[in-house]
């Protein structure tokens, strides 16, 4: 019975060291966000105001707001979706839906994932050599939402493709055996059951898109531009890059410190008013798909 | 030419020089299946009549739900299946190059093993056979969706919520309504797979209820694992073993006074 007693003690101290090394790694995890979070904010905060958002930023940038770089970046945040959005939905379904397993669908899973490997400068050089350069488009929101959708097209069609996936085969059977064709099949039956996945994945793309700096430096980001874009063709000011350039070849960089924080807010409130927005979506298409 | 003359024929060269009957409901002749390498079904030849329950019984993987899968074509949908012989419905080779699978899937409907209704309503769910087949009129269609349920013997419990989803509704009522779902595109023929098999015994008991008032309009093959559901509603029986057709016959008979050895042996419980 002693020895019994001492095994017991001996597994019961290492599913307490086990438990807590799993917790302080998640606490810190959590800290570790908690502090940058709280950093951002008290530093930020004391900028924030009517006049931050909504104004053009002034004296070289150590005055006034940010209103032209949120504008940029929501125009980068709706071109990019644009394009990622369809292309890549439809992608997800043509590889889901259409291909059987063999090497073409191997080969294009492949393909999408290197796509996601590459670094982000490498899509901002080759925007600027294929949308800038060769297509003629110049430094424009329509270049930078290309290079940014190109980014961001290996998430979507991966987040896509798992929605789709997660679809049971019943359902298909079920319209197929009522004479229901492919298309019919998957319009009707399997994209309304993916669809709050599917927009769940997309935005969530959104908060990469919000943030990227490299993609945009050669592309459309401009260093100081106190004005809006009146067409795709024009040039934008962006939050990530208006952040990179007040915070480190600013005219004056430590007058614009306080600004640099305000952008930093600006932008992570940005995404998470969008990730937080991406869960209320998918919750309301969720019952509205069991509903209709 | 009757059912017992196909299987006493031990001669191929006999079965397949024979002209294929085109006036038959349903028949397959020399049907072989292959997954891949691997025989699935191998020479069934079977007749099936018009307006009557066809048990289709056998141990796991004895091929009777690929053979039943035959006759919507659903096998099409698997990966490397190759499929020889004649599969006759309605009269047509249902294989020959010119079939229109979707048509012949209207004609053909369905009923899989677990309920599988579609995250809509309970309307939506008995009209979507209707829409994807382009019918538009909204009198029909209501009325058509009136009439299946009611046919399925589900009218009186969702009359009141028909526009609440339909995974509100229990087991078996979600099957009845994929029975209503099957019968609202006006098939000639139902296939069941192993129907009951996910349900509890009282909607096991108003399935088996309702398969016997279909049989007047419809003709109907169901598979089954259950010897007393297969005794219950159907009229005639066939038990598979390994792919292939063991006996073939009138219920009664097959339970009562089966010829093969096998078949003894499966109906008896010695082993399955």
């Amino acid at each position: 019975m002693k020895t019994d007693r001492k095994l017991h003690l001996a597994r019961q101290r290492k599913q307490v060291i086990a438990f807590n090394l799993f917790r302080i790694l998640s606490i810190t995890v959590v800290a570790i966000l908690f502090i940058i979070l709280s950093f951002i904010i008290f530093n930020g905060i004391k900028v924030i105001s009517w006049e931050f958002l909504t104004a053009m930023p002034k004296e070289g940038m150590t005055k006034g707001g940010i209103f032209p770089a949120i504008v940029g970046t929501l125009c980068l945040i709706s071109g990019s979706m644009l394009f990622a959005g369809p292309v890549g939905v439809l992608s997800a379904i043509y590889i889901n839906e259409y291909t059987r397993d063999g090497v073409l669908k191997r080969f294009i899973k492949l393909m999408t994932n290197n796509l996601a490997g590459i670094p982000s400068i490498v899509f901002g050089l080759f925007g600027m050599s294929l949308f800038v350069n060769t297509l003629g488009f110049g430094d424009s929101i329509i270049a930078g939402s290309f290079t940014l959708g190109l980014l961001t097209l290996p998430v979507v069609i991966r987040t896509t493709e798992e929605s789709l996936k997660s679809v049971p085969d019943s359902f298909r059977h079920g319209s197929y055996a009522l004479g229901g064709t492919k298309l019919q099949t998957i319009r009707k039956v399997v994209l309304p059951i993916a669809f709050p996945n599917i927009i769940t994945g997309l935005i969530l793309s959104i908060g990469r898109v919000s943030g990227e700096t490299a993609p945009i430096l050669f592309t459309v980001a401009a260093y100081f531009l106190p004005k809006l874009p009146h067409s795709i063709f024009d040039q934008v000011m962006a939050l990530p890059y208006h952040l990179y350039v007040i915070s480190t070849s600013g005219t004056n960089i430590t007058e614009s410190r306080p600004m640099a924080y305000g952008t930093a807010l600006v932008l992570i409130a940005i995404v998470l008013i969008v990730n937080i927005s991406a869960n209320g979506l998918r919750k309301y298409f969720g019952n509205k798909v069991k509903m209709n | 030419m009757s059912n017992d003359q196909y299987l006493m024929t031990n001669n191929l060269s006999d079965i397949i020089n024979k002209p294929v009957r085109t006036d038959l409901v349903i028949a397959t002749r020399y049907v072989n299946l292959f997954y891949g390498d691997f025989q699935a079904l191998k020479g069934i030849t079977l007749e099936i009549f018009p307006n009557t329950v066809t048990a289709l019984i056998g141990p796991s993987g004895c091929g009777k739900s690929t053979y039943l899968r035959l006759f919507n074509r659903m096998n099409d949908l698997i990966d490397g299946v190759k499929i020889t012989g004649n599969i006759i419905v309605d009269g047509e080779d249902i294989y020959a190059p010119e079939t229109d699978v979707v048509e012949l899937r209207r004609k053909v409907g369905m009923v899989f093993q677990k309920p599988n209704p579609f995250p809509k309503s309970i309307f939506e769910n008995v009209a979507y056979g209707l829409r994807v087949n382009g019918v538009n009129d909204k009198k029909f269609i209501q009325a058509k969706v009136e009439q299946s349920l009611v046919r399925s013997a589900l009218w009186d419990e969702v009359k009141d919520k028909l526009k609440k989803s339909a995974f509100e509704l229990s087991g078996g009522q979600q099957q009845r309504l994929c029975i209503a779902r099957a019968l609202a595109v006006e098939p000639s023929v139902v296939l069941m797979d192993e129907p009951a098999s996910a349900l509890d015994p009282i909607s096991t008991a108003k399935i088996e209820e309702l398969i016997y008032e279909l049989k007047k309009n419809y003709t109907i093959i169901i598979v089954t694992h259950n010897m007393q559901q297969a005794g219950r509603v159907s009229d005639t029986t066939a038990f598979f073993y390994l792919g292939e057709l063991i006996e073939y016959g009138d219920t009664k008979e097959i339970f009562t006074n089966p010829k093969d050895k096998k078949t003894q042996n499966y109906i008896t419980g010695r082993f399955g």
